[in-house]
Order: C-alpha cells, then structure tokens, then sequence
C-alpha cells in the first residue's frame, strides 16, 4: 500500500475559514428532491484532509442521499458542491477517479471470484493488469483475505463480503473513502477487524467520510459528526463537543420494581436535574454528577428498585436530537 | 467524448460468459441443433420420401436460415433480461461500476457492445454447425452471420430499455409466452409465412424477425436480392434504433438518480 505521510500529518485547522488546499468537499445550501420528496434538505458541511467525518441519523435522514451526492452519482437538485475542488456535475468521472466508495449493499458479483472481482473493479479505473495484480494482493493481505482469493464470492461469510467490499473501495488508492453504514449487519469479531482496518486508513492520511447509526462507531472512528434527522443537519461536532452541548456529564437511571409504569411521575423529580426523561420502564436524570443526584432523590424519600450512574454517551445525544419514534 | 471505457463491460461480460458456458452452450447451439435434427432431419425425411419440398427446397435447408434467426432473438432476450435485472436489481453491480470514472453511457454501450458479440458468435457457430449438416448451399449466408446479429438486436434493444424499468422479473414470462415463442413458431422458421391466415402475415411481417429470417433465408439460399434486402434491414434497423432511444431514457432514468 502507499502511504501518504504528508497528509495525516496536516494540523486540522481551527477556523471554519480553512486553507483551500485542506477542504476536500465543501456543501453549502445543498439539496436533493425527489419529485415531491425533499431527501436532503439545504445541508452544510465540509470535510478536510485526513479527517474522519461521520453522518450519524436514523434510517430516511438522508445519509446514504449525501453520501450519493458526494460521491458524484447522484445529481444535485440544488446548492452548492465542491468535491477534490472539482463540480460534480462537471467532472464526475475526474471526480470518482480518486474516490473509493464502499456501499450499503456489498454489490459483489458472487459467481465470480474474490480476484476476479478486483480486477474487473481495478480495470473501470484504467488501471493496467501487472499493477492490478500487485495491489490486489496488498489490499488482500490488508482486509485478511490473502488466502481467500480464488474462492467465489457467493461462499464468502458476511464479514468476509463487507472486507472485500472494503478492498475493493481502496483499489484506487483513493484520496477520500466513502462509507455507507460499513458495519451493519456484521458481528462484533467483523465489525472490530473492520474498525481496526479503517484506523489504519486513517492513520496513513486517508480522508473518511462515513454513515452510520452505531454510535459506539462513530465514538470509535470520527473526528466530527453531523447529525442528521428528517433531511436536515440538526447538530455538528466531535463526540466530546456533541455530548457536552446536547446532554450532561452524567446520566442516573432508575428503575422501579414491577408494574409497567414508574410508581413516580416526573414532577417528583424537579429541580434534582437538568433533564428528566420518564420511559416506560425508568427514570433518566441527565445530570453533571450521578452520586450527588442519587443522594439527592433518597434524601426526597424516593426509593428506586436499582440505580445506575453512567457517563453520557453519544447515544443519549442522539436520541435527544432525533427523538425515540420509530421512524420506519 | 469517446473513450475505452465501454470496453471494459465487455471485458467482465466475457469473464462471465466463461463461468455460465454450459448454460450458453445450450441455448445457442445444442437447443438449436435439436430443432436442426429433429425438423429437418426427422420430419425432412419424411417430405423428402414423399418428394416433397418447401420453397423450392429441402426442409432441412428451409429451417436452417430460420433458425439462426431465431437463434438470436432469443440469445438477445436472454442476455438483456434476467442478466441486466440481476445487475440493476438483484446484485445491483452496476451501482458499484457507477462509482468509478464509469458512466451510464459506458455502461449501455458496452453491454451493447458485448450483445453484438455475442450474437455473431452465436451466427458463427451456427453457420458452421448447419454447413456440416449440409443446411448451407450458399457462400452468401456468411452474411447472414451480421443479418441475424442485426434481427437479435432489433429485440435486445427494446429488452434491455424494458429491463432498466423494472423492479421484479415478471414481465419476461409474459415477454417469452407472448412474443418470444410465438415469433419462434409462426415468424417463417419452420414454414413458408404465406400458410398463415392473411391478419397473421400482416403481424409477423411488422415484426422484426420474420424480415430476419426471410433475409436470412434468402442469404442461405444464394438469392437475396436488392429491393428487398434493404427493406428487410430498415424494418431491423428501425426496430434497433427505436430500442435504442428507448434504453437511453428508461437506463439514465434507472442510473442516475
């Protein structure tokens, strides 16, 4: 594999007013519709060198939409894109030449085999046969499929799909990798190996940019974070950033014996947090200290069946943003 | 622009077609050579017992032009029905080859591209195979090679525009019970296109293989004539472009969205 030594190492740079060279894909005001639908509406956003840039949202936010977008097959209906500094709509395939996309679905050609799926992806981008070769094994040996190259695809498990998937996305040698929901679907050993794979990515200066709705892989891979709900970014920033604006320190989870609702309504508990969420099943209190507020709702002569105090997550972040409805 | 992209469609269709050969051996040449045998041998003994011949000619060199026809037409429908379905719906290839500097246009030609190879080793082969039976009088039919590769097209064409609009494989059923096998048994295969009731020549003459199988024939034959010859090709051709035009909206309007 090359490696990119100049590229990881760039300071990300503080203002929003990047140097040009660092931004490779720059969104202002941009849109899709179909028909009636408006998919993605009006969003901003850019993406610099060597970052790992994640888009996190529940299933119709209108990922997968920009992703497409990006990744110049999809039209734009409206807005502004810049990506590699090039016009989509002009330069797709100058565009795509230095992408590496790694779709929802694997779309592997299963009766041909793992090789011979390379190769074919590896001669779309007018790369000569030798040179192919070469690199087929590398990104084999690098998604640990070295032995696995002349079996058919069909036999390949699911993890091993997705890797293969993956190896073929970075066949190029891609300056931005594009990933759509990389691990979904995949046990934890594959979704691992997978994380592990992309880090490295990462480390040698490759730009990501990735869809997901696992929270503990956005935690795990992005630097920064767009929130997306109902076609529109809702929120941005690092995890750190996202769960220190958007929700406390710490988290107090009560839980009541018995019944299927809590014995106490929320009023029981104001003034002990800065957010109370009544479930069906418990009582959240987001709050900067747990032990304190523990104190606090015992000193009330409230008495939960158990009490939990955890660290906030992204995932409370997310479900404040986005709201606990079912969407689909 | 024009660029080798296309060309590499038609470097994975050919990896392809080496996996499914057998399957392909079938359709394209034993399936054929069973109708060779069993019409024109088996039932062309029989008339030629009874010193009978068809249009002048023995049954066995009658058909043998028909079904090169045939032949292709159904290699063509075959190749841009379920195949294009299982790369726009099933294993959805073409979404993964769209990411590349490949584009739509690459994509539809190449495969076009491809079909028309295809199609005329299908002619080769067969041509080859009837001569051997002694179905080949003429040296013209090696022109019947390109004529039955342009029938095959003036049917895959609107196929592959009729396969980028749907989503579920139905509608080849009804393509194959509805146009496929009656065009096989009435389109002037297997006998002379005037036995038909009058409103049933007015159909199979608005189609484009009975002008493929009658150039074809006449080809075969050693008698292919001017006038008619051009008529046979614009009614193929027009059918080809039209499917053309067709494919050119329904791929773009499947693709790029």
């Amino acid at each position: 594999m090359t490696i990119d030594l100049s590229a990881g190492e760039r300071p990300a740079p503080a203002t929003p007013d990047r140097a040009r060279t660092g931004t490779l894909i720059e969104a202002r005001a941009l849109s899709k519709r179909f028909g009636d639908r408006v998919a993605v509406d009006s969003v901003d956003f850019s993406v610099g060198r060597g970052e790992a840039f994640g888009f996190l949202g529940p299933n119709g936010a209108g990922k997968t939409t920009t992703m497409r977008m990006i990744g110049c097959v999809s039209p734009v209906t409206s807005g502004h894109l810049r990506v590699l500094g090039m016009d989509p709509t002009v330069d797709g395939p100058r565009i795509r030449a230095r992408l590496g996309v790694v779709p929802q679905a694997d779309t592997l050609d299963t009766e041909l085999s793992v090789r011979d799926n390379l190769m074919i992806y590896a001669r779309y981008f007018d790369i000569p046969r030798r040179a192919a070769r070469t690199r087929i094994d590398e990104l084999l040996d690098f998604v640990q499929l070295g032995d696995r190259g002349s079996e058919q695809v069909e036999v390949l498990s699911g993890g091993m799909k997705r890797r293969l998937t993956i190896a073929r996305g970075l066949i190029n040698d891609p300056e931005i990798l594009l990933l759509d929901e990389p691990t979904t679907g995949l046990d934890p050993q594959a979704r691992h190996l997978l994380w592990d794979r992309l880090y490295r990515l990462k480390q040698r200066g490759t730009t990501l940019v990735l869809t997901t709705h696992y929270m503990d892989e956005a935690e795990q891979l992005c630097d920064r974070i767009v929130v997306m709900d109902k076609a529109r970014i809702v929120a941005e920033g690092s995890p750190p950033q996202l769960i220190e604006r958007y929700s406390t320190r710490e988290v107090l989870e009560l839980r009541f014996g018995g019944g299927d609702e809590p014995p106490v309504d929320g009023a029981a508990f104001e003034g002990l947090a800065e957010r109370v969420e009544v479930l069906p099943d418990r009582v959240l209190l987001y709050t900067a200290d747990g032990e304190r507020t523990t104190a606090a709702v015992h000193g009330r002569g409230i008495v939960p069946a158990s009490t939990l105090v955890r660290r906030s997550t992204l995932e409370d972040v997310f479900l404040r943003l986005t709201g606990r409805m079912l969407v689909d | 622009m024009v660029t080798a992209r296309p060309l590499h469609i038609l470097a994975y269709d050919f990896k392809v077609f080496k996996k499914a050969w057998r399957g392909v051996l079938f359709i394209s040449v034993l399936s054929p050579l069973l109708y060779l045998g069993a019409m024109g041998l088996g039932l062309g003994g029989l008339l030629r017992s009874g010193n009978h011949t068809v249009d002048g000619v023995s049954y066995l060199r009658f058909i043998a032009p028909g079904l090169l026809a045939t032949t292709t037409m159904q290699t063509a429908v075959a190749e841009t029905s379920y195949p294009i379905m299982a790369r726009l719906q099933w294993n959805r290839i073409y979404e993964a080859t769209l990411n590349t500097p490949m584009g739509a246009g690459d994509v539809m030609l190449g495969e076009m591209l491809w079909l028309v190879l295809r199609l005329t080793g299908v002619g080769v082969v067969f041509v080859a195979v009837a001569a051997a039976f002694g179905g080949v009088p003429s040296w013209q039919a090696v022109l019947a090679i390109p004529v039955a590769t342009l029938a095959g097209m003036a049917f895959g064409t609107p196929v592959f525009a009729l396969s980028a609009r749907l989503r579920s494989d139905n509608a080849y059923n009804a393509i194959n019970r509805f146009i496929v096998i009656p065009l096989f048994l009435l389109g002037g295969a297997f006998f002379p296109i005037g036995q038909l009731p009058r409103v049933l020549q007015g159909i199979a003459w608005s189609t484009p293989l009975t002008h493929g199988v009658a150039l074809c024939r006449d080809l075969f034959l050693g008698r292919a004539g001017m006038p008619s010859a051009l008529a046979h090709l614009a009614v193929m051709l027009a059918y080809t472009a039209a499917g053309l035009a067709a494919a050119r909206i329904t791929f773009w309007r499947r693709v790029v969205v």
